[in-house]
């Protein structure tokens, strides 16, 4: 038997959240956290979550599981669960609509600030736009995000500004398109990102890279995103 | 009982965001009509985010004298000769325009040394109409080509302003006195309001249904809503027996493991080491159709030379490959393997097993995407107002056997058919009536129903119970007295859908609501597959019967056609006739 | 891009690349007393005092102090926008900090040369 924990609030009958106790018996398998949610489920229709691909590459499923942010479909249980223990809740830092799910409004629109599509101004050619695979392999690490949100909900400058600072998924998306051959917008992208908040709130604690579900390091991306706006600056 | 509905309207909506709706949908933006996407997840959570391997298209990057008509002849054989010549035709001579827009968009593909577009070798591919080997027409970006794809797309739509609905959930066509289709009914997940969504074009592009089997690579959002919609409206759907069983779904978890792997130079082998598939399609081996891979694999299973302790699967090699091959090619793979397998690629095998796939069927559309109504074998007519792309179209360019790499294909073509048809339509000044109150009452029926249910079943139990079904009577291998069992629980399940509980009642994020709504779209899919399998008295592409063992040409090179209202299957001619070439004629059908 | 005038020079690079450098110039400066006062252990008041009649100790003494006043800006005004949400508060403790700021750096000036 497990014990589960699982923030619980439902806006249209819950003042406040709180946390509900489940036990669930897994089998003695070791689990995915999203199958442990599936039974829990079927103890309680009610409860509420996002899901879609289980298989880690859809985003659906980011929470932060005892405190840690990640996708529940790809946390064994063995990875996560401490003295027979497992505490579920939202991500933090966005507001909950209803349980585990939470209010992504903020964070989408901090990646569509950084224009996240292929901007060149020369007219397409009829075939594909040519790219050496060295000038390809530079988007390896940045194009794989799949905007589930555990990195910018695990980093407080994000907490602190989520509306100025662009969070390490947006930036790693914008650096996805700075350092693509086949886009030329590369000036007014990094005019764009040279203010105190937008870039500059990193402070490299690595939060990000922490948490990733796909092995990502964002701070890499921040810290490429620095030296091209130092270049352009002095 | 009847209530007012807040109205929002547009000229032409998409119903999902995935890769076919959203290449419509972008088609729709670009073209100034006022549009919106209604997708139940946020656009990059839709299930073209799992392909794998690639799309599939003549672009000559690999070989520079490859040809669209090879990739015609490759799909037609593909399709076991019931996909229609026309449609195959225009997908494969407008594929590389829609895959070179699609690089234009940012998608990042792998490249090759000359700074082209990466090409692999898929299963079904062949140069010289079958007489050059094996070709290799895959366009790959790495192991994550859907997810390339499906953030592309988005981020297309981003850059042309196309409205989105996330999270709102299309519960069911509203019909005309016309019998046009004018929108759609929907629910705002995240408030629990339900709108009605009038437009004079409604493009269905809702995906597959995979989650009707027990074990499926499909996500669990892959409910077939779009068919569900259109069942219930009396609209009839085409060759909905015709399921792919993908030969590579991990055992056990039923995560896809692309054919990609067998393209970079991986096999499949049984519990003696053998490379078995040497034996059952001598010149193509472990690149033969899917569907032949799959029985092949099952063969070995059923006369005991599966692996593992229940000997119940078999093992993908690609240990010989090489760390750097299978890190640079494929890491998704890797990745997965690790995490669902245990297993680490670059040392040991992956269990595998034939896993629900894909659904060839679907709605049946002309090239433009238009819904057609098949009136009899040789004439149909175009259902005004409702399109349909993706998988949940059957245009048919897949007919009883799609080959890997298609899919994406489909996609963009197709999506993009689908928005130019309806610029079309719309300039040339199409209206339909607006609906009435009785109209959107009827829409609202299946809703209301369930909202004022009192008790019931189980919505969880009754799911379970549905896919134990089609699992155990509608897998790889079929047979005529086990499909009518089958058949028969099904009709005793149709009481308990129609009497689901629903518990919880409330408006914000209301999952259970959703997924009860899903169920029955499950449920209307598996029966309408489940009563055209038991008709197809042959065995042809995926559909694989043991009492009828071989193809039937004189009886069944036709399309099935499965009509609601009486639940009776039809025929309907397959097109032999491409625009410009000869049909490319049936063939006994060997790898 | 955010705008935002309260900012030691409006730009986050500027920022960014002034914390960096009058960091090092922090910590070359410290390192030097540190290493001077280990060096002389018997230290007195003349000695103490002759250090900083020498020119260059006065233009270093005033780099670290322009410094200090620069760090400390920047990085105050970061955790006041951080941690203080009500915009009047946060505007008095960016106008306190800077004044604060000013009249350190003055009164730096003013000990260095003795005016």
């Amino acid at each position: 038997m497990l014990n589960v924990s699982v923030y619980r609030y439902h806006p249209e009958q819950d003042q406040k959240p709180y946390m509900q106790d489940f036990q669930v018996d897994t089998g003695g398998k070791d689990l995915m956290v999203l199958d442990v949610l599936f039974l829990l489920k079927e103890q309680d229709s009610t409860l509420t979550f996002r899901r879609s691909c289980r298989e880690g590459v859809c985003g659906s499923d980011g929470m932060s599981i005892n405190g840690v942010n990640g996708l529940a479909c790809i946390t064994p249980l063995s990875d996560c669960v401490k003295n027979g223990k497992l505490v579920l809740r939202p991500l933090p830092a966005l507001p909950v609509i209803r349980d585990l799910v939470i209010d992504m409004d903020q964070f989408y629109q901090n990646y569509e600030r950084i224009k996240p599509f292929l901007q060149n101004d020369k007219p397409a050619p009829a075939i594909e736009r040519l790219q050496s695979p060295e000038e390809r392999a530079k988007l390896d690490g940045l194009y794989e995000c799949i905007l589930c949100a555990c990195c910018s909900t695990a980093c407080p400058s994000f907490w602190w500004n989520p509306d100025k600072f662009v969070g390490p998924s947006g930036l790693l998306q914008a650096y996805r398109f700075l350092a693509d051959s086949r886009d030329t917008a590369t000036e007014e992208r990094l005019a764009e990102l040279d203010d105190p908040f937008s870039v500059f709130r990193c402070h490299g604690i690595m939060n990000c890279v922490n948490v990733c579900p796909k092995g990502l390091n964002p701070t890499k991306a921040i810290g490429h995103i620095r030296n091209m706006l130092l270049s352009r600056g002095t | 009982m009847s209530e007012t509905l807040r109205k929002m309207s547009f000229e032409a909506i998409v119903i999902g965001g995935g890769g076919a709706g959203m290449r419509a949908a972008l088609q729709l933006t670009e073209s100034g009509l006022k549009t919106a996407c209604i997708t139940k997840v946020f656009p990059t959570r839709s299930h073209t985010v799992s392909a794998q391997g690639g799309i599939t298209c003549a672009i000559a990057s690999h070989d520079p004298n490859d040809d669209w008509r090879w990739h015609m002849y490759d799909t037609v054989k593909g399709s076991d000769y019931i996909g229609d010549q026309d449609a195959i035709e225009y997908m494969c001579s407008v594929g590389p325009q829609a895959v070179f827009e699609l690089d234009h968009m940012g998608l990042p593909f792998s490249r090759f040394e000359n700074g082209r577009i990466y090409q692999r070798p898929f299963g079904g591919q062949s140069k010289e109409f079958g007489e050059g080997g094996q070709a290799a027409r895959t366009c790959a970006a790495a192991d994550r080509t859907g997810h390339a794809l499906l953030h592309a797309l988005y981020q297309g739509n981003l850059k042309g302003g196309t409205t989105f609905l996330n999270e709102w959930y299309a519960v069911d066509l509203v019909e005309n006195d016309d019998g046009d289709v004018v929108g759609v009914v929907a629910i705002c997940i995240e408030t629990g309001e339900t709108v009605y969504i009038e437009a004079k074009a409604t493009v269905l592009a809702t995906g597959g249904a995979g989650r009707i089997y027990q074990s499926t690579t499909n996500a669990h959002i892959n409910t077939g809503d779009g068919i569900g919609m259109a069942l219930r409206m009396g609209l009839p759907a085409q060759d909905m027996e015709m399921w792919q069983f993908h030969p590579t779904g991990i055992a056990g978890a039923g995560t896809l493991v692309t054919e990609g792997c067998r393209g970079e130079g991986g096999y499949l082998i049984n519990k003696d080491g053998e490379r078995f598939m040497e034996r059952y399609a001598p010149n193509a081996k472990d690149l033969a159709g899917r569907d032949v891979v799959a029985r092949s694999m099952v063969m070995e299973i059923l006369e005991g030379r599966g692996c593992g302790e229940k000997g119940d699967h078999v093992f993908l090699k690609l240990d010989h490959l090489g760390e750097e091959v299978l890190e640079s090619r494929l890491p998704g793979i890797c990745e997965l393997s690790r995490t669902f397998a245990h297993a680490d690629p670059v040392v040991e095998p992956i269990p595998v097993v034939p896993t629900c796939h894909y659904m060839m069927g679907g709605l049946p559309t002309n090239i433009g995407g238009q819904v057609l109504y098949p009136e009899s074998e040789s004439e149909s007519r175009v259902v005004e107002g409702l399109y349909a792309c993706g998988e949940v179209a059957c245009v048919s360019v897949h007919g009883a056997n799609r080959l890997g790499g298609n899919s994406l294909l489909d996609l963009v073509v197709f999506g993009r058919a689908c928005g130019l048809q309806i610029e079309k339509s719309m300039s040339e000044g199409f209206e339909s009536k607006a609906a009435t109150q009785a109209n959107l009452d009827k829409a609202m029926a299946r809703l209301h129903k369930l909202n004022s249910s009192e008790g019931g079943e189980s919505i969880s139990a009754v799911r379970e119970e549905l896919q134990k079904i089609m699992q155990l009577y509608f897998g790889v291998f079929r047979e005529g007295e086990s499909m009518q069992k089958g058949l028969q629980l099904l009709r005793d399940l149709k009481s308990k859908i129609d009497n689901l509980h629903l518990r919880d009642k409330s408006g914000a994020f209301n999952t259970d609501r959703i997924e009860a709504l899903e169920l029955q779209n499950l449920f209307e899919v598996a029966f309408a597959t489940a009563v055209a399998a038991e008709e197809r008295k042959e065995s042809r592409g995926a559909h694989a019967r043991n009492d009828f063992t071989e193809r039937d040409d004189e009886n069944w090179l036709k399309h099935s056609i499965y009509y609601p209202q009486d639940e009776r299957v039809g025929k309907r001619d397959v097109n032999f006739k491409p625009a410009t070439l000869d049909a490319f004629p049936p063939k006994v059908r060997t790898y | 891009m955010v705008r935002a005038v309260t900012s030691f020079g409006r730009s986050g690079l500027y920022d960014w690349l002034m914390q960096r450098v009058s960091a090092v110039v922090l910590t070359l400066y410290t390192v030097f007393i540190v290493a001077y006062i280990l060096a002389n252990p018997q230290l007195t008041y003349a000695q103490w005092s002759g250090l900083f009649d020498i020119t260059a100790m006065r233009i270093f003494s005033l780099m670290a102090l322009l410094s200090l006043g620069a760090h400390v800006w920047i990085g105050l005004w970061s955790v006041s926008t951080d941690y203080i949400k009500p915009m009047g508060i946060r505007f008095v403790f960016q106008l306190l900090t800077g004044a604060a700021m000013f009249a350190y750096t003055v009164w730096g000036i003013q000990l260095l040369w003795g005016l």
